[in-house]
C-alpha cells in the first residue's frame, strides 16, 4: 500500500517534469540561447510578496534589477516600482514539440524587469529556461539510449534463449566481457576515439548509440533467462504442436513474460544514461555550446570562480536529482510488484 | 581427517581453476575488445601536428611507421601483447615512455583513495544496515531509507562539486591534487597529515556514493535471514539482541554481501574516475581522460586493461570467498561436476 503510494507521487513528479520539460517553449519565459549582456551571473529574481510601503499583494512581484556602481556581477533592486508576475503571457515566438509555433508563455514580467527564476550565466543567459530546453536533450537522449539497450537486449537475450547452442553460448560469452569492462572507462574510450568535432545533431546522435549500444549486455541476461524458463512450458509445446512458427510463439507465448522486467530495466536505465550524458557533456566529451544539456549547464563549475561565488549554478543538478529519484523510485515500486508476482 | 577434508575441496579446486582459466580468457578478449574499439578511431595522436606548417608529412608518415601505426590491426595487436609480455604495456606518445610506469604511480594514487574509501564505506554501511534491518518499518528504518533513496539519487559528478563547494566555502580543507606545494619541507608526521587532509574530500565523496548501495543490500539480505525459524528459535531461547544480530544473523546472511564485496573489489581501480577528475586527485581518472583527448591510445587500452583486470579479480575473489566461506557452495559445485 506505501510503495503503492510512493509509486503515484513519483509518477505524477515525474510526468510534470517531462511535460514542463516537453513543453518548453511554453514553460520558459526566455529563450535559450537569449543573452542580456548587462546582467551575466545575476542571482535568481526574487519574489515578493510585500512592497516597500509594507502592502500585501495576492499577485508575487519582482522587482527591476540594476547593476551597482563600480562593481562586477553585483546587483541590486530598484524598488521603486512592482512588476506583477503574469501568467499566460505573450512574448517571443516558439516552436511546441518542433511544429506549432506559439508565442504565448507560462509567465513573464512586464518589460524593464525581467524574471531569472535559476538565475543567469556568464553571458546573461536565463538559466531557468536553459535548463528546462537542456532538459529535452538530456532526456531524450537517456531515453533514446534506453530504447537502444532494450531492443538489443530483448533481440539478443531472444535469439539466444530460444535457440539455444552455440549462438547462446557465444552471445553470453560476449555479454559477459561487456559486464566486466568498466562501463565508463569505456564509454569515454569509445566516444573519444570517434570523431570530436561534428555538428551538434550528428554529436547527439553519436552519443545515444554509443550509450545505448554499450549498455546491451545486462537486459539480453535478464531476458535470455525468462525466454529460457518459458521456453520449457507446457503451453509452448502445445502450441508448437498445433504448427505454431518460433516468430508467433516468441512475440504471444514468451515475450509477454518480459515485459515486467523490461520495465524495471527501462525505469533504471533511463537515469543511468541521463547521467552518462550530462557526465560526457561535462567534460566535453558530448554535446557543446551553444546548444544546451544538463551536462554542459554543469560544466560551468569546472570554473573555481563560478564554482566558488554562483551557487545557482547548481540548479541543473537539482533536475537531474529530482529526475533520477523519479525513476529510481519508480524502478523500485516494479521491482517490488515484480517479485510479489503481480506484475 | 585431513585426508577426508582434502577429497572434499577436491572438487572445489577444480571448480576454482576453471573459474581461473575462464577469468583469463576473459582477459584477453577485454583486450581484444579494446583493441577493436580503438581502432574505430579515425584519428591519432599525430593529427594534431598535421595543422603545424613546420612538421611536413613525411615526418609525420615516419613518426606513425616508427610507432608502428600504419600496421594492420592484427600486427599491432600482437606487437602490443609481445609489449605486455616484456612488461611496458604499450608506449605513451604524450609521455614518451613505456605505458607501464606510468600506469603504476597512477594506480597506486587510486587505490590508496578507493581502498581507504571502500573500508570505511563497508565499515559504517555493515553496522547500519544490520541495525535498520532489526528495527523494520520503525522511524529510523524509514529514515534510513529514505536518505539511501535521495542519496543513490544524486549522481556522484553533483555530489563531488557539491562537496568541493562546502569545501571551498568553508575554507576548512585543501582542495586538489594529493598533497600541498610545501609537502617536502614538511616532516614526516605533516606530511601523512597533509595527504590526509587532501584524502577528506575525495573519499567522502567515494564513500557517499557507495554508502546507499551497500546499506541496501546488508539490510535487504538481514531480513530475509530474520525471517528465517532459527532466528525465531534463538530469540525464545532469550539471546541478546546484539548477539543474535551479528553472531547468528549476520553470518547466515553473508553470501550475497560477499558477492556485493568482489564488487567493491572489482571497482577500486574504475569506481572513482568522476571524483578523481573533480578533485583532481592524480590517479588513473585524469590521465585516462588526458589520454582520451589527445589519443595516446596505448594509455587508454593500458588504463582500461588494468581497471578490466581488477573487475575480473573482484569477481573472481568473490568466488573463492564464497568457496570458503559457504560450505553448501562446495557440495553445489561437486554435485555440478558429477
Amino acid at each position: 500500500m506505501k510503495s503503492k503510494k510512493k509509486l503515484i507521487a513519483a509518477a505524477i513528479v515525474l510526468l510534470a517534469l517531462h511535460l514542463a520539460i516537453l513543453l518548453a517553449g511554453f514553460v520558459a519565459p526566455y529563450q535559450p540561447a537569449m543573452q542580456n549582456r548587462d546582467f551575466p551571473y545575476i542571482s535568481p529574481t526574487r519574489l515578493h510578496f510585500v512592497d516597500a510601503r509594507g502592502h500585501w499583494h495576492v499577485r508575487p512581484f519582482v522587482y527591476q534589477s540594476v547593476a551597482r556602481p563600480d562593481s562586477l556581477y553585483e546587483y541590486t533592486e530598484a524598488r521603486d516600482q512592482e512588476y506583477p508576475v503574469h501568467f499566460f503571457v505573450s512574448g517571443s515566438e516558439y516552436e511546441i514539440a518542433g511544429g506549432l509555433p506559439s508565442h504565448t508563455h507560462l509567465f513573464g514580467v512586464d518589460a524593464p524587469a525581467q524574471i531569472f527564476l535559476a538565475g543567469t550565466d556568464n553571458y546573461g543567459r536565463d538559466q531557468f529556461s536553459r535548463i528546462l530546453y537542456g532538459g529535452q536533450i538530456s532526456l531524450a537522449a537517456g531515453l533514446l539510449a534506453t530504447a537502444i539497450s532494450l531492443l538489443l537486449g530483448v533481440c539478443i537475450g531472444c535469439i539466444s534463449g530460444f535457440y539455444a547452442g552455440w549462438i547462446d553460448e557465444s552471445a553470453m560469452r560476449l555479454a559477459e566481457l561487456f559486464l566486466v569492462l568498466p562501463w565508463l572507462y569505456v564509454l569515454l574510450a569509445v566516444r573519444a576515439f570517434l570523431p570530436l568535432h561534428i555538428s551538434p545533431s550528428q554529436t547527439f546522435l553519436l552519443l545515444v548509440a554509443v550509450i545505448g549500444t554499450i549498455g546491451w549486455a545486462r537486459p539480453a541476461r535478464l531476458v535470455r533467462g525468462i525466454v529460457l524458463s518459458a521456453r520449457s512450458r507446457k503451453y509452448v509445446t502445445a502450441s508448437r504442436g498445433f504448427g505454431a512458427s518460433d516468430a508467433y510463439i516468441l512475440r504471444r507465448h514468451v515475450l509477454p513474460h518480459t515485459y515486467g522486467t523490461l520495465l524495471t530495466q527501462a525505469a533504471l536505465l533511463v537515469p543511468q544514461y541521463v547521467i552518462a550524458e550530462v557526465t560526457l557533456s561535462f567534460f566535453g566529451l558530448g554535446l557543446s555550446e551553444p546548444m544546451p544539456s544538463w551536462g554542459n549547464l554543469l560544466a560551468n563549475l569546472q570554473q573555481y570562480n563560478v564554482l566558488v561565488s554562483y551557487w545557482w549554478m547548481f540548479a541543473p543538478a537539482l533536475a537531474l536529482v529530482l529526475v533520477s529519484l523519479g525513476y529510481l523510485t519508480v524502478a523500485n515500486a516494479f521491482h517490488q510488484q515484480l517479485q510479489s508476482g503481480s506484475i | 581427517m585431513k585426508l577426508s577434508t582434502a577429497s572434499k575441496m577436491w572438487p572445489s579446486m577444480k571448480y576454482l581453476e576453471r573459474r581461473v582459466i575462464h577469468a583469463i580468457l576473459l582477459l584477453i578478449g577485454a583486450s581484444v575488445l579494446s583493441f577493436l574499439f580503438s581502432s574505430l578511431a579515425p584519428g591519432s595522436f599525430f593529427d594534431e601536428m598535421k595543422l603545424n606548417p613546420q612538421i611536413s608529412s613525411d615526418t609525420i608518415a615516419a613518426l606513425r611507421s616508427q610507432y608502428g601505426l600504419d600496421q594492420p590491426l592484427p600486427v599491432r595487436y600482437v606487437r602490443w601483447v609481445k609489449s605486455v609480455l616484456r612488461g611496458e604495456w604499450g608506449y605513451s606518445f604524450a609521455y614518451n615512455q613505456p605505458v607501464r610506469s606510468l600506469l603504476m604511480v597512477r594506480a597506486r594514487n587510486t587505490l590508496l583513495l578507493t581502498t581507504l574509501a571502500m573500508a570505511l564505506a563497508w565499515l559504517i554501511a555493515v553496522p547500519v544496515g544490520v541495525w535498520v534491518s532489526s528495527r523494520r518499518g520503525r522511524w529510523d528504518d524509514q529514515l534510513a531509507s529514505a536518505s539511501t533513496s535521495l542519496l543513490l539519487s544524486v549522481p556522484e559528478l553533483v555530489l563531488a562539486l557539491g562537496l568541493l563547494y562546502l569545501v571551498i566555502r568553508t575554507h576548512t580543507l585543501p582542495v586538489g591534487g594529493m598533497v600541498s606545494a610545501r609537502f617536502d619541507r614538511l616532516g614526516s608526521w605533516g606530511q601523512v597529515s597533509d595527504l590526509a587532509a587532501h584524502l577528506i574530500v575525495p573519499v567522502t565523496a567515494l564513500v557517499l556514493a557507495s554508502l546507499p548501495i551497500l546499506v541496501r543490500h546488508v539490510r535487504a539480505s538481514m531480513i530475509e535471514v530474520l525471517q528465517a525459524p532459527f532466528i525465531q528459535a534463538a530469540r525464545g531461547h532469550g539471546i541478546a539482541r546484539a548477539r543474535l544480530l551479528f553472531r547468528y544473523a549476520l553470518p547466515a546472511a553473508a553470501n550475497p554481501l560477499i558477492s556485493l564485496f568482489g564488487l567493491s573489489v572489482a571497482g577500486l581501480l574504475s569506481g572513482s574516475l568522476l571524483v578523481e577528475v573533480i578533485t583532481g586527485w592524480p590517479g588513473l581518472g585524469p590521465l585516462l581522460l588526458e589520454a582520451c583527448f589527445s589519443r595516446d591510445i596505448y594509455v587508454v587500452i593500458g588504463v582500461v586493461m588494468a581497471s578490466t583486470l581488477f573487475m575480473i579479480f573482484g569477481s573472481l575473489l568473490a568466488d573463492i570467498m564464497l568457496v570458503v566461506a559457504d560450505p553448501r557452495v562446495r557440495t553445489d559445485h561437486a554435485s555440478d561436476r558429477a
